[in-house]
């Protein structure tokens, strides 16, 4: 007889799980948003045709996904570092913005330096800021014992205005007080050509400068979490604080730290906006893109493991790209996110579900004779 | 406040107590079944924990649950309580088939139960206490004087003196148990079930716990006793079922049974309950030393008050004390864990830096923690992992600036072999081996580093028999090889077996230390409850 489903957790995920689940999770997400496609009056295998030549195939369609993919890179590593320890940095977004205003004030103070020490400049410039920045929390939660989750979410906001303050509401350094209707339209000063970074060409495909950093932090924080003794020390906080103490690990230190590194990484996002893409502080267009808020998805998907970041960071990238390709007049923004959220909904479900078991419980149980009567 | 004069039978908890104590109705003839469980079985993933597990027991008796933790005793209570529900079986109360859907309904058939940690409202006295929870819908006012008579009564009746209009936090953790018990009993208990009630007792308040259970019993009540201690069980039940691995291995009555009989069902082969050996010896210098050692707790109130104490090599020195007297504020002010506000400690005559746990490390401190699984491991980390806890900022376990795997993977082996951890290989999490190899693991690790000092805090506590008798070996051969030796514990016999000196803990002080040899259990239950 079939009794109720029963749900139970798993004790260990089979490795073959790992790999089928995701892509189960893909072809279910497919056709959930094929009936919305439908249901919207689309064909959905020439939407989804579309969105694969918007983000891959097209002519400069690998570039402009390596747009979006190159700022999630860093704040996915950034989320994913921090969140290995269990520390919760959900600030990358704030430290992304720091990191902006470090940079492009590094960029704007060197002007005609050696273009590779303007760029090396930048990129130590913004990971600076974003560490301070994330140390506040940092500080916070180890000295006075608060939740890093809102303080450093709060930060963010306070990042935020701090942006819109110096371009819009300020004669700041960073404001560009010379062209004429500056006063009306305020925008930042542009970086001089020294601080705008070269991409590697191959034909029309061009590969951010950011994105060769991104990836090669990927792999050194990868070896620091796998093989070094700070990298132990961070297991073992993440497992137990009380052991992590008990086995002498200083672990006030440990907190700073990682968080400084983690505040860094999201830093130098800042820097590659402003190097690699913007080569201005645009405060409206660093907040619109919510780099920072996606890289805990981009984190979450990749399981925190710095390598999977790398890749997640090019499917989401590639995913936003191609919404943008698909918006027009017969394809609303709403419905595009609908089914951007559609999608990371089904595969980030999957891979919770995976953690678990379901099978149909059976009424009465047959007695195996394990039991010794009296 | 509340009107004491019109609240005669407002409550109505006392009307059962005063009618269903027939005086002199009670003898010990056999009487009608009061708890019948049949073939319980309750699954967990990935462990049946109950599985097909039966027992009984009559108006009247004391019936013993008998097994080593894991063996399904708590689960089976929280079958009985209503807080699980059974995969399969069935529970008949009272010769009623029952089903209970909460501890609430399980009240509702007069099964109550005395958990381990005690469960009362620090702030209010114990007449409000009784009171607390107790639903007559009817009842809306509560009569202080009329509920203190109630309990006054059932205190006198069954020798648990406590005074009614004392607030909880002012008893001692005996007074407060008998609190629960009372409340249980006020609140209409037929079947009372203690969950190991000893742990926070001296010998005399068990004593004096056993006769009260007796008297209950006499008046008719169904107790069921939790325990792994055998000697109590002995004393205390009139039958015993035995529970090893989730099953019911047998119920047997007490009379015609001995503590080897019991343990060796209780862990499924013939086990020999002898002591471990004490080598006299001479002990070498002091090699710990406390003077004038004052810390705060938990809650900033002072936990250790004036601590003078000092450990030579080569011996062991038992903390006995009821739980919670400051014992395991001694055992992490001398691991570093928990600063000191006064007084100085000394290792090997090098003063040690306060709140420093790596300070104390280096010093050769080793500690084996109460709180196995929190403190001591790091539980889903590997064993080989678990043992360089430690040891990995040695160079021994590096090569150049990375850590190195093939190293820790070495080691592990070694010790897995050398300290008998049964264990599928070196990178098992931890956390998948049984509590017995748990500890053996961390003590591996912690006598590898070769200490010259071991704080030992309960550390048997939940191991069967056999690691049990294991882990007292190790401690009394690491003593004999001239380490320092502090070994905290709650079970006076373990204390008594190992130590060759007694320190008792009473409220954060050191009431007195005793030569082993010359001390009796007497003497040391007294100073335990602070009487002498």
């Amino acid at each position: 007889m079939i009794g109720p489903l029963r749900v139970e957790r798993r004790l260990d995920t089979p490795k073959w799980l790992k790999v089928v689940v995701p892509l189960a999770s893909l072809v279910l997400a497919a056709i959930i948003v094929g009936i919305l496609l439908l249901a919207t009056g689309h064909n959905p295998l020439s939407t989804y045709h579309q969105m694969y030549s918007a983000a891959i195939t097209a002519d400069g369609a690998l570039s402009s996904t390596l747009v979006y993919a190159t700022p999630l890179l860093f704040t996915g590593l950034c989320a994913a570092f921090a969140f290995r320890m269990r520390t919760w940095n959900i600030g990358g977004e704030g430290q992304l913005y720091m990191g902006a205003v470090g940079a492009s004030a590094t960029g704007l103070v060197l002007g005609d330096w050696p273009r590779p020490l303007v760029i090396i400049a930048m990129v130590i410039g913004g990971a600076l800021a974003g560490m301070l920045w994330a140390e506040i929390p940092a500080l916070l939660r180890a000295y006075l014992r608060t939740n890093e989750i809102l303080t450093s979410l709060m930060l963010n906001y306070v990042a935020g205005f701090f942006m819109y303050y110096l371009i819009y509401d300020s004669d700041s350094y960073w404001r560009d007080l010379t062209t004429p209707g500056a006063s009306v339209f305020p925008t930042g000063k542009t970086l001089g050509s020294h601080a705008n970074w070269p991409g590697i060409t191959i034909g029309s495909f061009t590969l951010p400068l950011g994105f060769v950093i991104g990836a090669a932090l990927a792999v050194g924080l990868l070896l620091l979490i796998r093989s070094t003794r700070y990298g132990f020390e961070m297991r073992v906080m993440g497992d137990s604080p009380q052991a992590a103490n008990y086995s002498g690990i200083r672990t006030k230190r440990k907190i700073l730290s990682v968080m400084a590194i983690s505040g860094g990484v999201a830093g130098v996002a800042g820097s590659s906006q402003i190097g690699d893409f913007g080569h201005v502080l645009d405060p409206r267009g660093l907040q619109q893109a919510q780099y920072g808020y996606t890289g805990i998805v981009v984190a979450a998907l990749a399981l925190y493991n710095p390598i999977a970041v790398v890749l997640v960071s090019l499917f989401i990238g590639g995913l936003t790209n191609a919404g943008f390709a698909l918006e027009g007049p017969s394809f609303p923004t709403g419905l595009v996110g609908t089914m951007e959220g559609i999608i990371l909904f089904t595969v980030l479900g999957g891979e919770i579900l995976a953690r678990y078991r379901i099978s149909w419980q059976r009424r009465h149980v047959v007695a195996v004779g394990t039991g010794v009567a009296s | 406040m509340l009107d004491a004069g019109d609240g005669r039978a407002a409550l109505a908890a006392p009307a059962v107590l005063a009618s269903d104590l027939p005086a002199g109705a009670v003898g010990r003839v056999p009487k009608a079944l009061a708890v019948q469980a049949i073939e319980m079985t309750k699954r967990f993933p990935g462990v049946v924990a109950n599985d097909h597990v039966s027992f009984d027991a009559a108006e009247g008796e004391v019936h013993a649950l008998l097994g080593e933790n894991g063996a399904g005793k708590t689960t089976l209570c929280n079958l009985l309580m209503g807080l699980y529900r059974p995969d399969d079986g069935r529970l008949i109360i009272g010769g009623k088939p029952v089903r209970f859907h909460s501890p609430r309904d399980a009240q509702g058939s007069g099964i109550f139960m005395v958990h381990q940690h005690l469960r009362l409202v620090e702030s209010m006295t114990v007449a409000e206490n009784v009171v607390l929870g107790s639903s007559s819908p009817r009842q809306l006012r509560f009569s202080p004087r009329a509920v203190e008579r109630t309990v006054a009564e059932a205190a006198e009746r069954f020798q648990m003196s406590v005074d009614p209009r004392a607030r909880i936090w002012q008893l001692s953790l005996g007074e407060r148990q008998r609190v629960e018990i009372l409340k249980a009993l006020c609140r209409g208990a037929r079947i009372l079930i203690l969950d190991e009630p000893t742990t926070v007792l001296t010998p005399q308040e068990a004593d004096q716990l056993f006769s009260s259970v007796r008297d209950m019993a006499a008046a008719g009540r169904t107790v069921i006793f939790i325990s792994h201690k055998l000697p109590e069980v002995l004393a205390v039940a009139d039958r015993v079922t035995i529970l090893r691995n989730g099953h019911s291995v047998t119920t047997l009555p007490t009379a015609g049974t001995d503590a080897d009989d019991l343990a060796g069902l209780m862990v499924g082969r013939e086990v020999s309950l002898e002591a471990v050996a004490k080598v006299t010896h001479e002990a070498g210098p002091a090699v710990l030393e406390l003077a004038g050692v004052w810390a705060r707790g938990d809650l900033g109130t002072e936990a250790l008050k004036d601590i003078t104490l000092e450990v030579r090599a080569g011996e062991i020195l038992g903390i006995a004390g009821v739980s919670g007297n400051g014992q395991r504020e001694l055992a992490e002010v001398i691991t570093g864990l928990r600063p000191t506000t006064r007084g100085m400690i000394k290792i090997g005559g090098a003063r040690l830096p306060t709140g420093d746990p790596r300070g104390a490390i280096d010093l050769g401190i080793a500690y084996v923690p109460e709180d196995r699984m929190g403190t001591g491991i790091a539980p889903n980390l590997s064993i080989a992992e678990n043992l360089m806890l430690k040891s990995y900022r040695a160079k021994t376990m590096r090569s150049g600036p990375v850590l190195s795997s093939r190293k820790a993977i070495a080691n592990a082996r070694e010790m897995i072999e050398r300290f008998d951890v049964r264990a599928p290989g070196p990178r098992t999490l931890i956390r998948q081996l049984s509590g017995g190899n748990i500890q053996k693991v961390l003590l591996a690790r912690e006598l590898s580093s070769q200490p010259r000092v071991l704080v030992a805090a309960s550390p048997t506590r939940g191991l069967d028999v056999g690691a049990t008798q294991y882990v007292r070996r190790v401690l009394r051969d690491t003593a004999t090889s001239g380490v320092a030796v502090v070994m905290i514990s709650e079970d006076l016999d373990e204390v008594f077996e190992l130590s060759d000196r007694i320190a008792v803990f009473y409220n954060g002080r050191v009431v007195g230390t005793l030569k082993a040899s010359e001390a009796d259990r007497q003497q040391i239950g007294l100073m335990m409850a602070g009487a002498a």
